[in-house]
């Protein structure tokens, strides 16, 4: 596989077509907007907890096929797990986009279908693009509901 | 230098400048660089020119008594002459330099807007602007109190001259206005927007000139603004040097607006005077090396001649156009090559600019996908980005061909039917 099919996996483009959990949440228990100035993409991620546990996350935005795949794998990903268990697939998700993973844990146990996402590690100029929809969901559940939405942005 | 085959009325398939004179793209033939609006590559005399002034004539300008501070300042004073006489300004002493087009329209912002504008009065600028000459007008209007008016444009992202006209009035204080698009490449028809502006205002007009010096022929003393302003580094001269020409009348209405070394002229415990322009506009000590390396740019553009460079690529435009039309589900936005500069702006249906730029780099395809510094255009168009390709004097139609298949590519991938 060449390096731009890895980073362009059908799943990719899949996700890309037709984003799952796309669209606005009902009851959300808290949202934030991300924004990579750079390339204009945008993504606003809304939560719905229930007491420690992610019961429903959606998402609505536009931008590249890699910024959009990348929300949509994760809505899918972080149904139902705990706000620990979110925080650790991140770092996960996070060390595989950047090439930091050890060659042991890119397995599918260990990051089901976000593993599609292995060839970003190639093109430093797309990590920002896969990792904007994580850091907004992060900052969506630090969202009290209290305080209005936080702005993100990539590293 | 290399005959054009343009410039005999054939195909389009030669560069006006030959690559080998720029060693970057002498190094990598296989590099198809079609980035030339956001920096021009640079010829191999222009990099001579710096290391020459740095190994022959390195000295600070104006501050010393010794024959090497004087080669210095004679170096930085001849590129001042070479550079206004190819824009067409007779009195050297009216172009003062700048890093860019960015801080030459702060500079006539600050110089000029803050002594002259004031709560009542209009700033007009057009929704093609890029950034540069967008929010220092902007913000100026902020901090004074004046409206702030945008011109809005055609269908083909034109500037509307209509509503121009319509919002010309005698409050109108300032009209600043891009010669020509970067993110469209659409150029603007000066003659008329001088005569609009002389018939309705008192204004000060001003020409964002970031992306006309490099490309059409520039007669300053003959164009009728007041201010036009430009970047070395897009017309094969250094990153950090440009300037702006202004006439000495509006130059004259004008305040110091940066302060230190060489733009006094005595200082006193409690006040200063200043010194003549252009140096009272160019505190600190000047960027003579690159001004320098400016100088050997336009040289080299001069002896290519202004007419040719537009004709190279507007013969280009062409030949990418009809060599895109091939490619379903392009759209290129900006009028038709004849008013537009060698700048093809567009979108490929269900793929992301983004997307685009990272398979068009695979082919070794330079292009540019974003907004463009131009924000306000890009909500008007209804997208986030747009991919630009941009031709430039060593542009051929190698690089347009690698353009095209790489689209081609893109399509397939995102599993395109045709
Ligand atoms: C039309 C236009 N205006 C202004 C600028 C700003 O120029 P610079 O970044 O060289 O100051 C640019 C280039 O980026 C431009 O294309």
């Amino acid at each position: 596989m060449s390096d731009l099919q890895e980073l362009y996996q059908s799943v990719i483009l899949d996700h890309n077509r037709s984003p799952r959990n796309f669209g606005p949440l009902d009851g959300a228990t808290g949202t934030a907007d991300g924004k990579n100035p750079l390339c204009g993409d945008q993504v606003s991620v809304a939560v719905r907890l229930e007491g420690d546990r992610l019961d429903a996350v959606r998402f609505t935005g536009s931008g590249c096929a890699i910024s959009k795949a990348s929300a949509s794998l994760m809505t899918a990903a972080v149904q139902g797990k705990t706000r620990e268990e979110v925080e650790s697939l991140f770092h996960r998700f996070h060390a595989l986009v950047t090439g930091t993973l050890p060659p042991a844990e890119m397995t599918k146990e260990q990051l089901g279908q976000l593993i599609v996402f292995s060839g970003v590690s190639r093109y430093p100029i797309r990590v920002k693009c896969a990792s904007l929809a994580w850091h907004t969901l992060r900052a969506a559940l630090a969202d009290d509901a209290t305080t209005s939405a936080m702005p993100v942005t990539t590293e | 230098m290399t005959t054009s085959l343009i410039a005999e009325g054939t195909t389009a398939h030669a560069s006006l400048a030959p690559r080998h004179d720029f060693p970057l793209l002498a190094e990598q033939p296989a590099l198809r660089y079609l980035d030339s609006a956001a920096t021009s590559q640079k010829p191999q005399v222009v990099l001579d020119a710096l290391t020459g002034f740095y190994a022959t004539a390195n000295a600070n300008p104006h501050r010393g008594a010794y024959a090497l501070s004087a080669a210095a300042t004679d170096a930085y004073h001849a590129a001042r002459a070479t550079i206004a006489r190819f824009l067409g300004a007779a009195d050297p002493e009216t172009l003062v330099f700048t890093r860019g087009t960015t801080e030459a329209m702060n500079l006539v912002a600050n110089a000029w807007g803050a002594a002259h504008v004031q709560a009542g009065d209009e700033i007009v600028v057009t929704a093609l602007e890029h950034h540069a000459n967008f929010i220092p007008w902007q913000q100026l209007a902020k901090r004074t109190g004046a409206t702030f008016r945008i011109v809005e444009l055609t269908a083909d992202q034109r500037i509307d001259l209509d509503h121009l006209a319509s919002l010309l009035s005698s409050r109108t204080r300032v009209v600043a206005i891009t010669h020509v698009s970067n993110a469209v490449g659409a150029i603007t028809p000066v003659h008329e927007v001088v005569r609009l502006v002389r018939a309705h205002t008192n204004a000060l007009l001003v020409l964002d000139g970031a992306q006309g010096a490099p490309h059409l022929p520039v007669a300053f003393d003959t164009l009728g603004v007041d201010f036009y302003a430009f970047s070395g580094h897009k017309m094969l001269g250094p990153m950090g040097i440009g300037g702006v020409i202004g006439t000495r009348a509006r130059w004259a209405e004008c305040q110091p607006w940066q302060f230190g070394g060489d733009m006094i002229e005595w200082v006193h415990d409690q006040d200063s005077t200043w010194n003549v322009l252009p140096y009272r506009f160019e505190a600190g000590t000047p960027n003579a090396a690159d001004a320098v390396g400016l100088a050997a740019g336009v040289q080299y553009l001069a002896a290519l001649d202004m007419a040719a460079v537009r004709a190279h690529e507007l013969a280009l435009l062409d030949y990418a156009h009809a060599r895109l039309a091939d490619v379903e589900g392009l759209h290129i936005f900006g009028p038709p090559p004849a008013e537009r500069s060698g700048v093809l702006s567009f979108a490929l249906a269900d793929v992301h600019p983004h997307d685009l730029a990272t398979i068009l780099d695979e082919h070794g395809v330079c292009i540019r996908a974003g907004h463009h510094c131009a924000q306000p255009l890009m909500r008007r168009l209804g997208v986030s980005a747009t991919a630009r390709a941009s031709l430039y004097v060593y542009t051929d139609a190698r690089d347009i061909d690698a353009l095209v298949d790489a689209l081609v590519h893109a399509r397939r991938i995102f599993g395109a039917t045709s």
